[in-house]
């Protein structure tokens, strides 16, 4: 069975104790948006200030465990100055390696162990994922997929807003 | 002598364990320790052979069928409903309704008296330590017929706080309260708020979830005009729960849900209702589950609701002394600190641990600790909290679990925050 420190890992934890782009961004001219999740009652509050298609800047507010605390840290800091397409990639990629499917981005996400349905998320090559694989641990403990991937659905429903009306 | 010595003298909890076939097991390799009754209770032996036996010998479908296993069916079916009564001290079987669980008593009762007698410049009082399915149900109606709905306040002692109780009652039509908080194990003063809501012209509907398990209950002397519970957290079967109201209540009230069993008669017209509790259990009930529930309530019996609500006392005060000595100032017990005031719910809180990363390296102890809001945001927010891990005693606890427990939450502690 799997062991604590393979969900803990030491980055992780560094993480969840000094968070990366922690606050708010004032709303507008950012995009405010929160996610929610029910079963334990994490929040996270994504601000994302979108410029010529670019993340030009993010915060992140709310509280939570530490998976869903520190992937957000992870997340704000992976896809800071990053471009629309690069963000998406980013995601996709994130997505695959906690084997989720589901059938939109922001919707409710599905733990999809082994893409029971056979149609989990193929992981765009070429992306690198760099500190984010540390979150890969949490795939050996079902209950917490949601926590971790609930700050990148908060991300992809405040990008959907965020570029809204500018296609 | 200490009330930490009387635990074993009021309950033989060994023997008790060996009752239930689930506690035999080891999780990671250790003896499990089974502190999330408050979600669910496991079950004893009797009551899963009592199910099964009656499903291999006496099962049909009730009420109407005139070959003999129907008649022992229905008869089984009408047993467990007089177990229920006497068990709640209910006047007459005929108030007790068989529904899924709580949650569809509290919207019964919501769907049913509520839509018939609630409007605009009406107020329903509720307290603020209520679970979510003795809010929401009332939040839906508010939309559709616009009365008030007031908060009784949780106190900084974490009993509700009824200083204004008076004028909260003003022009209420009901009082919906729960008797013992899932989340602070607070037991509120059910009948002296029962005493002034009659005064003041309302009903009063308890949530008895928490209650009617753990501590001997009379619906009568409590004061209530409804009172909703469910079996699984009775060591009963999931699937079942009760709805008690006062006769001349169910008389009054419509039907909640329409379908086969609920009616007097039927014509392209329309529909005449039976009387209850026939009127309120639509379709085919819970039919093994009420067997099941009956077994549940003669294993209770047999131990005795003073006994059970003794040695939970007794435990809950071993625990909040053992805990506190074991994880020091760190660790917040949400709650009265005074054992007789609450049940043994115990809501846990650690500086700077989340309770779900409190509740992850706990289940490595093999302790089934609960995190989370516990359906119960409004207090969540009131405590100034998102979440809290919860244990919750019953009958198969002892002061080994405790001890697991305190174990494991000063490891879960260290590990975080070392």
């Amino acid at each position: 069975m799997p062991g604590l420190e393979d969900l803990y890992r030491e980055i992780i934890l560094d993480h969840y104790r000094s968070p990366r782009n922690r606050g708010e961004l004032p709303a507008p001219p950012a995009t405010k948006t929160e996610g929610f999740n029910p079963l334990c009652g994490d929040e996270i509050v994504v601000y994302v200030d979108v410029v010529d298609g670019t993340v030009a800047d993010i915060r992140i507010d709310g509280q939570g465990c530490s998976i869903s605390q520190s992937s957000a840290s992870m997340m704000s800091s992976a896809v800071k100055g990053k471009t629309l397409s690069e963000v998406e990639d980013l995601t996709r990629a994130f997505k695959a390696m906690m084997s989720i499917h589901e059938s939109s981005l922001g919707g409710e996400a599905t733990a999809g162990e082994a893409g029971a349905d056979g149609d989990a998320l193929e992981a765009p090559e070429g992306v690198k994922l760099g500190d984010l694989e540390a979150l890969q641990g949490v795939v050996k403990f079902p209950v917490r997929i949601k926590c971790a991937t609930l700050s990148w659905n908060t991300l992809a429903q405040a990008l959907d807003e965020a570029t809204a009306g500018t296609e | 002598m200490s009330t930490t010595d009387t635990t074993a003298d009021v309950l033989d909890v060994a023997a008790i364990r060996r009752d239930f076939p689930i506690l035999e097991q080891e999780v990671h390799g250790k003896r499990l320790v089974f502190l999330d009754s408050a979600a669910s209770a496991q079950k004893p032996r009797s009551v899963i052979e009592a199910m099964s036996e009656f499903a291999e010998n006496d099962y049909a479908n009730i009420h109407r069928g005139v070959y003999s296993l129907a008649e022992r069916a229905t008869a089984r079916y009408e047993e467990a409903r007089v177990a229920v009564a006497r068990f709640i001290g209910a006047p007459s079987a005929a108030e007790v309704i068989f529904t899924k669980n709580a949650t569809e008593g509290l919207n019964l009762v919501a769907g049913s008296w509520g839509r018939a007698n609630l409007g605009p410049g009406d107020a329903v009082v509720l307290t603020q330590m209520e679970h979510h399915s003795n809010i929401v149900p009332w939040f839906q109606l508010q939309q559709e017929k616009g009365f008030e709905i007031r908060w009784i306040p949780v106190g900084a002692d974490h009993m509700l706080d009824l200083s204004d109780l008076d004028r909260l009652l003003d022009g209420a039509k009901l009082v919906g309260l729960t008797a013992m908080s899932n989340v602070l194990g607070t037991l509120t003063p059910v009948r002296q708020i029962a005493d002034a809501a009659h005064a003041a012209g309302a009903l009063v509907c308890v949530d008895a979830c928490q209650f009617v398990p753990h501590v001997p209950t009379d619906v009568v002397a409590m004061g209530a005009d409804f009172a909703a519970f469910s079996g699984h957290k009775m060591v009963g079967p999931s699937g079942i729960g009760v709805l008690w109201g006062r006769a001349e209540l169910l008389d009054a009230m419509p039907p909640f849900l329409g379908g086969g069993g609920m009616i007097l008669t039927v014509d392209l017209e329309g529909f005449t209702p039976d009387a209850a509790p026939a009127k309120f259990e639509a379709g085919t009930p819970p039919i093994i589950e009420a067997i099941g529930l009956h077994a549940a309530i003669d294993y209770l019996n047999a131990l005795g609701m003073d006994a059970v609500r003794a040695h939970e006392v007794s435990l809950t005060a071993y625990a909040l002394r053992a805990l506190t000595e074991r994880v020091g100032d760190r660790l917040t017990i949400h709650g009265p600190s005074e054992p007789a005031q609450r049940g043994g719910v115990l809501s846990l809180a650690i500086d700077d641990v989340h309770p779900h990363d409190l509740a992850q390296v706990m289940d490595e102890h093999a302790v089934c600790v609960r995190p989370g809001h516990h359906c119960a945001k409004p207090l969540m927010k009131v405590l100034g909290v998102g979440a809290t891990a919860r244990a919750s005693l019953y009958v198969y606890n002892d002061t080994d679990d405790v001890d697991a427990l305190a174990v494991a939450l000063a490891d879960a502690a260290d590990f975080f925050a070392p």
